[in-house]
């Protein structure tokens, strides 16, 4: 529906301090969601975020190793990521940011939200929109 | 009729959006979801502000917000008192002043009248008589809506056996006396019809379909909907009577007894207008009356209409709304053959009416049904027909109250859409429901997720089934037959000789 509370989740989840105020009053850089939501016409809302493809083109396209795959979920080492954008370019969703990090650029993606049972934003869904299932 | 530009009264508005702008965090969830434009964002200042006029007291915003910044509040700015000259009379002659126009709100009555609900008090069993604890003991809430027999004859068959030779009119079975009322498809949208129908389905009551005919989506519903025949005959076709688990005819609602309806136009999209049997983009006028009704004689020939056309297999409801001789039409009503009698109080809902007639015509559903009910009985007719009462039925404590003063079942509409969200902010006329309920905006409408909506209804219907069966436990009574008109477990509090007579009620010491 278009709320757009994902986005917020995602941000407090990958915040240093994971409380909503200080993620985004006191925290610098602020951190960016990780998810977008997409509007249509007719009301057509879609909250998008990584779709931990099988065969990523996103890691095909890194040229140092910085995405892997980790038991299944994309993963960014951000201390490899040398902010060229192929994989933001390779992408075929659009769901890799860039990000700013502690004054140089990498590029960041949904984790799923490691050490939680279910992901901050369909956890926060109020109108169960966003499911967690394998596919 | 002129439009004045002036907007002086634009700062004298209901509601106040108070915003702990420290607390604010700019995500605009608010922004996003208020579509009546009373949360901003001034991107120049980089702040989210306030429209205060454009506020509806929905809460929308409020119940979403994701660091609890905001509080809607009622505009804290105040007239001089004057007791005659209250805000709400001075703000609506400001409003006529601008528009000229009729003032137009929705849901039911919201003046204080004395709600007899709240004045009645309910009998418990102590020491000689026990009680029953319904969690060890069987407690029966199933109802049969239809007509009865005056009495049951049997005879004797070749082999034996005993077999009843009494026919017995089609029947209603409700697991619950609690039915949901009629809402029209195009009032609210088809999610919300589709939680109702799936809510009856699971819980073993039934849904209406008000005068929006049926959705074919809705079909396999059949067997759990009852489907409206009124003033503009919208939807009706064979197909339509013959999905169907009842037919109700419907002469008046609480809301707005005496008028028609009026979806406008621009509300009438494909699907509405599939299901409503008119073209798109053309305003649907229920008349006033029925125009083929104007005596009980002519309302007998389309009860028997509507049988005809199923086959005699489905009861035919009539419909009316609490009026000063409500009695009397029930008696008539009865007599030309109906089923049941739906009598609609004055605080019954509804998705537009004219304030005036909302807060000014109609009677209490407690008086109304306690007059209905002692008219039947004293002419012998009480068995003919199943009365079921609607508007304002809050808890489930007004549904055993109303049950005792004589009716069958309830109707609930106004506490259904709260189950799924409605804060009763009275808009639902505008078509722009926050809530995703009276709205057919397909931005609007998908707030209201048919699973989650259709879970909190059952919630609803079962929480309120086990508080009635509590109820009847304490009483001591363990089938709804023997709580129904059975007033002598009620008493009044506080009211006069004159209302208690009425009510065929004690004072509570009495």
């Amino acid at each position: 529906m278009g709320c757009g509370l994902c986005l917020v989740a995602c941000v407090v989840e990958h915040s240093k301090t994971k409380d909503i105020l200080m993620a985004y009053k006191q925290e610098t850089p602020r951190p960016t969601p990780r998810n977008v939501v997409e509007e249509g016409e007719e009301g057509a809302c879609f909250s998008l975020q990584c779709r931990h493809c099988q065969e990523p083109d996103c890691v095909d396209a890194c040229v140092n190793g910085a995405l892997y795959i980790d038991n299944g979920v994309i993963k960014v080492n951000k201390d490899h990521c040398v902010a060229c954008w192929m994989c933001v370019m390779a992408c075929p969703y659009g769901c890799i940011y860039r990000e700013e990090r502690e004054g140089s650029w990498n590029s960041n993606k949904c984790d799923l939200c490691p050490g939680r049972d279910v992901p901050a934003c369909v956890e926060i869904c109020p109108n169960r929109a966003l499911v967690y299932e394998e596919r | 009729m002129v439009m004045s530009s002036s907007l002086w009264t634009d700062n004298f508005h209901d509601f106040y959006v108070d915003r702990e702008q420290e607390r604010c965090i700019q995500c605009l969830v608010c922004v996003r979801q208020c579509p009546y434009e009373a949360n901003v964002y001034r991107e120049a200042a980089g702040v989210v502000d306030s429209v205060h006029k454009n506020c509806t007291g929905c809460h929308r915003c409020e119940s979403l917000c994701p660091t609890r910044c905001i509080t809607i509040r009622t505009n804290p700015s105040e007239f001089r008192p004057h007791a005659n000259w209250q805000p709400r009379e001075i703000k609506n002659i400001y409003k006529q002043a601008r528009t000229g126009g009729v003032l137009l709100t929705s849901t039911g009555c919201e003046l204080p009248y004395p709600n007899y609900f709240d004045r009645i008090l309910i009998d418990a069993c102590q020491v000689t008589n026990p009680s029953i604890d319904p969690l060890r003991e069987p407690m029966e809430l199933r109802t049969y809506i239809g007509r009865k027999p005056e009495k049951l004859e049997f005879e004797r068959t070749e082999t034996g056996e005993v077999r009843l030779k009494t026919e017995i009119a089609p029947q209603l079975k409700c697991e619950v006396p609690i039915l949901f009322s009629a809402m029209s498809y195009g009032a609210v949208n088809l999610n919300f019809c589709e939680a109702l129908a799936m809510t009856a389905k699971e819980v073993g009551t039934y849904w209406n379909t008000g005068e929006g005919g049926l959705h074919r989506k809705l079909y396999p519903y059949g067997d759990h909907t009852i489907v409206q025949c009124a003033s503009g005959r919208f939807g009706v076709s064979k197909t339509y009577l013959g999905t169907s688990a009842a037919i109700e005819i419907k002469i008046g609602q609480g809301a707005k007894p005496g008028i028609g309806g009026h979806l406008p136009g621009e509300k009438v999209n494909r699907d509405i207008s599939e299901t409503r049997m008119i073209p798109v983009g053309s305003d649907a006028i229920s008349p006033a009356p029925h125009h083929d009704i104007y005596s009980i004689e002519d309302l007998r020939q389309l009860i028997f209409a509507l049988k005809e056309a199923t086959d005699y297999e489905k009861p035919v409801f009539v419909k009316i709304a609490a009026v000063h001789n409500s009695a009397a039409i029930a008696s008539g009503i009865a007599r030309a053959g109906a089923d049941a009698i739906v009598i609609d109080g004055f605080r019954g809902g509804t998705g537009a009416t004219p304030l005036m007639i909302r807060d000014n015509v109609g009677i209490p559903i407690e008086l109304a049904i306690a007059a209905v009910d002692d008219l039947l009985r004293a002419q012998g007719i009480r068995n003919e027909v199943s009365l079921i009462a609607a508007g304002g039925i809050r808890n489930s404590a007004d549904v055993v109250k109303i049950i005792a003063l004589g009716a069958d079942a309830v109707y609930i509409g106004t506490a259904a859409k709260i189950a799924v969200g409605c804060t009763v902010c009275q808009r639902c006329y505008t078509g722009k429901c926050p809530w995703g309920i009276t709205t057919n905006d397909p931005r609007l409408a998908k707030r209201l997720n048919v699973e989650i909506a259709a879970e909190q209804l059952t919630n609803l219907i079962h929480g309120w089934a086990h508080e009635i069966k509590e109820m009847m436990g304490l009483m001591g009574i363990n089938a709804i037959e023997s709580l129904r008109g059975n007033r002598e477990r009620l008493r009044g509090v506080g009211l006069t000789d004159r209302e208690l007579n009425i009510l065929g009620i004690k004072h509570a010491g009495e």
